[in-house]
């Protein structure tokens, strides 16, 4: 593993900069069975494929952001700052707030 | 030898380089390396070979082959063929039984048998079984190359380098100077490197030049280390131009491998590069036109050659060397013998794609021109020149002995000693491909990792099975192109310590420091841990607590966070106080634990496990980027250094050093807060550590020493994590990652007090409730010794002769008056009281399970 990974904050780092959390998950809601519970705690997919999974910039900036990577070929396809549940995130460095925010215009200045 | 002084010669006749070779005297031009010195005086046997011990002298003279490896200055398996003269280097012979003229081992050539086809020591030494290790030994001791000396590098330093390069060129052929050229007029990072010494000097404009040095690989994002010898550099490059040029492939014939059978490349270099004559009487067999054109060279020079022949016209079948004492004297060519004592062999130029293809570009047979070229390349790296197939032709590199009767032996792998032979019968024993054929024969696993018998096992394997060469394929090329110093790859030596501001201050207390993950920490200040116990218990005491994980959780909604965080709750928790919290992963596991301090409404100070402080920082900063609480999350473990003051006497202590009311009424147990000590602002937390009333004080990491001076001052003995694992011990408190691991809950851990089932979602919760209701199957329990055996941790806890539990935690206590220790038990045996064993080396000693804390069950000592 020695491919180039881009954080949407600092650009594209060596891979060992960065610390891989796995696969993005889906964390069960309400009262989980034991069987929804499970497999949220150890099963995953696996995927011979584009994943959407965790990394974080560890020995950069620190943060967490999303990227989708071929796990065949190491190939990153996309990375993506994280849209949390509550709304509120980091923005990456110097990007347009009005891109990131739908809500707000994206006219010309 | 030497021929008189040459326009184009390499070397300075001008002085002399003297070395030892073999405990002799031996000398050299500068500019010679230690082969061609060795061999313009005369030595023409360089080696012995791996398996029969046959000897063996220059054949590429590139630094390919095997046949030159020597110990060189204590460094094992040096190609002496390129290995520039040095003077007062010690030159060594290796694998040698005896000496190079006369070894001991060569018997195994003549042997035959059952003691030398491939694989013969699985197949003969398996009977009797038992003797196996006895054979092995002996086996071992034949088997290899050179012998590393362990102390030979212990001097030798190694370095890595990063770099960046824009275009990085390997090969300074024509083609690879052409290419650094072209790209260099485009702008600056174009990085040229080559393997010869004698490139060391080039100059191209705009271009960096890294000669002697070996591009070794090309990974993933275009990632290429070079060996430069003492440095490794890791580039990074946009594009990679791989420019390593064609290889010589020897012909294969019976006694292909004699002294005196080269390749065209060492003898243009013997004659070009050193002005060394290579012999007298030469037979030249050449792939294309460009080789037969030795055949005038070697004549210019005063050689006479007797025949020279090229094979993709006059293609010879039977073609067979004759030596004596290892030495090529003859040679028949379809019936006719000539003498010679040089016979310069050649089945063509076959592209050296290595690089290339375990770059993950594919290479592909080319039967039109008999050779394996590159064909799909990976995005980011292209090839130039030859290495392309460019100029690239062989005749069948495999040539058959004359008639019936005893022939030596016909050499594919000369690294392995694999013979056409071996692998005939690899086929017939069905290894019926080619990367299973390498396997079991080893051919292509050698020092030249198939640079020189790739070409000629893969036509060989195709001849034999009827299967053409582009079905046959060639086996995986794999980094490192050729081999490199383990020293390289690991680099300097490092031992990365993290020290605690007051570092220097225990090591002139005379502590004992020890590693507590990647800290140094103070074990003990002395022989006695347990006199450092006593001043605790009895009067005052300081330890350095600084490596403890610290972060501070700001934001209107930080008490929500970690609210769903915490399996506690800290909604509630007043500012000013402190509460115990321990983290939990989703599967209802303990993951760390520490106090967490509310300072203010929007505000809590976080401590974590001296291991923990980063993935406790990082395991907050994931669950907050999927929430988006509005907190912020800063990690100031480094910025804040602590102690903690302990002891009966340590708040009479602290009073002494502080204008603030610290008494017991004015700070409370539990309660946190911000004051001045020694005219340091400090953090300070009443809390319970080690179970006798105690503060612990944060504060700027810068002044530590005064602080600590200061409370030494008044009296604190310092103490060290083993009488601090004593104080915690009795009083039964849990050491996250000792006492519990991954499998441990809160439920099993003796705090199912701790979840606060009546909250909301937090992590771990779902999994508490599942596990509530599942049958318990192991308790962590205290227990006392009956006798005062100390029991190690990990022993095994037994009950009725079967094996039941473990021991976590075990100590001596001189305030309990016994052995004191934590044990998983099963919960039908975790009443206190209960009597089991443990296994003590080969005894079992009794233990008592005890009833909460061992000391001060009551807690009143903390309170106080």
């Amino acid at each position: 593993m020695s491919f180039l990974l881009s954080c949407p904050f600092c650009g594209p780092r060596p891979v060992d900069e960065y610390a891989y959390f796995g696969e993005v998950t889906r964390r069960p809601k309400g009262s989980p069975s034991l069987r929804e519970l499970a497999e949220y705690v150890y099963f995953r997919d696996n995927v011979a494929g584009v994943q959407r999974e965790w990394w974080q910039h560890r020995t950069g900036c620190g943060e967490w952001f999303l990227a989708e990577r071929d796990t065949r070929t190491n190939e990153v396809l996309e990375v993506s700052v994280p849209q949390p549940e509550r709304g509120r995130g980091v923005r990456p460095v110097g990007s347009d707030p009005r891109r990131a925010d739908p809500t707000a215009g994206g006219g010309e200045p | 030898m030497r021929l008189p002084p040459q326009p184009r010669e390499r070397i300075d006749r001008s002085s002399r380089v003297l070395f030892t070779f073999d405990g002799k005297a031996a000398g050299g031009y500068p500019g010679d390396t230690i082969g061609s010195a060795l061999f313009a005086s005369g030595q023409r046997i360089f080696s012995r070979s791996f398996k029969y011990h046959r000897p063996r002298g220059l054949l590429c003279c590139s630094g390919h082959c095997p046949n030159c490896m020597m110990t060189v200055d204590g460094v094992p398996n040096v190609r002496v063929c390129v290995e520039p003269v040095r003077a007062g280097a010690v030159v060594e012979p290796q694998n040698v039984w005896g000496s190079l003229d006369r070894d001991l081992l060569a018997v195994t050539d003549k042997l035959g048998g059952p003691f030398t086809p491939v694989g013969f020591y699985y197949r003969t030494m398996i009977r009797p079984r038992r003797l196996w290790p006895l054979y092995e030994k002996v086996l071992r001791n034949l088997a290899g190359l050179g012998r590393v000396r362990e102390d030979a590098n212990g001097h030798r330093r190694y370095d890595v380098e990063h770099r960046r390069a824009r275009v990085l060129v390997i090969g300074g052929g024509s083609a690879g100077r052409t290419a650094s050229l072209a790209a260099a007029i485009l702008g600056p990072g174009v990085v040229l490197v080559d393997e010869g010494t004698h490139l060391a000097g080039l100059e191209l404009e705009g271009v960096e030049v890294l000669a002697p040095a070996r591009a070794l690989g090309i990974w993933e994002g275009n990632l290429v280390p070079v060996d430069a010898g003492d440095v490794l550099y890791r580039f990074r490059a946009e594009r990679v131009v791989v420019a390593a040029g064609a290889l010589d492939q020897p012909l294969v014939f019976p006694g292909n491998d004699l002294v005196g059978v080269m390749l065209p490349s060492a003898v243009r270099r013997l004659v070009r590069d050193f002005s060394i004559r290579p012999g007298s009487r030469a037979v030249v067999l050449a792939a294309d036109e460009r080789d037969l054109e030795i055949a005038d060279e070697l004549r210019e020079v005063g050689v006479v050659v007797s025949r020279a022949v090229n094979l993709t016209d006059v293609p010879l079948a039977e073609i067979e060397a004759h030596g004596r004492g290892g030495k090529v004297r003859a040679l028949t060519l379809e019936g006719h013998t000539v003498d010679c004592d040089l016979v310069v062999a050649s089945a063509g130029r076959q592209p050296a794609y290595s690089l290339l293809a375990q770059a993950g570009g594919r290479v592909e047979y080319d039967p039109a021109h008999g050779v394996f070229v590159p064909i799909e390349l990976p995005a980011g790296v292209e090839a130039v020149g030859s290495v392309t197939g460019e100029g690239c032709t062989t005749a069948s590199p495999i040539r058959e002995a004359n008639g019936k009767g005893r022939h030596d032996k016909s050499f594919v792998c000369v690294c392995e000693d694999v013979t056409t032979k071996d692998v005939a019968r690899a086929i017939a024993e069905g290894f019926d491909s080619l990367e299973l054929a390498k396997r079991y024969t080893t051919v292509t696993m050698g020092p030249c990792q198939g640079k020189l018998c790739q070409l000629a096992s893969t036509r060989l394997y195709a001849r034999t099975t009827g299967i053409g060469e582009g079905a046959v394929g060639t086996t995986t090329a794999r980094p490192p192109w050729a081999p490199v110093e383990l020293g390289l790859l690991a680099g300097r030596h490092f031992e990365p310590a993290r020290r605690t501001s007051l570092h220097f201050r225990h090591e002139e207390a005379g502590a004992t420091m020890m590693w507590a993950g990647p800290w140094k920490r103070p074990y003990a200040y002395g022989e006695h841990p347990e006199v450092e116990v006593r001043a605790v218990h009895e009067s005052l005491g300081v330890i350095d607590v600084s490596t403890l994980g610290k972060l501070l959780v700001e934001g209107p909604e930080a008490a929500a966070l970690l609210e769903r965080l915490y399996p506690n709750r800290f909604t509630d928790l007043a500012p000013g106080r402190i509460r115990y919290g321990v983290l939990t992963s989703d599967a209802g596991r303990i993951m760390d634990d520490g106090t967490v301090a509310r300072l203010a409404d929007d505000l809590y100070y976080v401590t974590t496990t001296s291991t923990g402080a980063d993935s406790v920082t990082a395991w907050f900063e994931w669950w907050n980027a999927v929430w988006g609480y509005e907190a912020e999350i800063v990690n100031v473990t480094g910025a804040l250094a602590a102690v903690n003051l302990a002891g009966p006497r340590s708040r009479e202590a602290l009073q002494g050093l502080t204008e603030e009311d610290v008494s017991a009424e004015a700070f409370r147990y539990l309660d946190a807060r911000e004051i001045d000590v020694a005219g340091v602002p400090c953090l300070a937390l009443r809390i319970g550590f080690v179970g006798e009333l105690g503060y612990e004080l944060h504060f700027p990491s810068p002044v530590g020493e005064h602080l600590w001076d200061r409370l030494v001052a008044a009296g604190a003995r310092p103490f060290g994590l083993e009488p601090q694992r004593i104080l915690r011990l009795e009083k039964g408190h849990v050491i996250v990652g000792q006492d519990t691991d991954s499998e441990s809950s809160l439920l099993s851990s003796g705090m199912s007090w701790l979840p606060k089932m009546d909250k909301d979602d937090f992590v771990g919760r779902h999994a508490l409730e599942h596990l509530a209701e599942r049958e318990e199957r192991e308790r962590l329990c205290g227990f006392t010794m009956e006798d005062g055996t100390v029991p190690a941790e990990g022993a095994q806890v037994v009950i009725e002769g079967a094996p039941a539990g473990r021991v976590t935690s075990a100590r001596r206590s001189e305030a309990v008056g016994a052995v004191i220790g934590l044990a998983w038990l099963p919960p039908d045996r975790a009443e206190p009281g209960t009597r089991f064993e443990i296994r003590v080396d080969r005894l079992l000693v009794g233990a008592r399970v005890a009833d909460g804390a061992f000391f001060d069950p009551s807690g009143e000592r903390m309170r106080a």
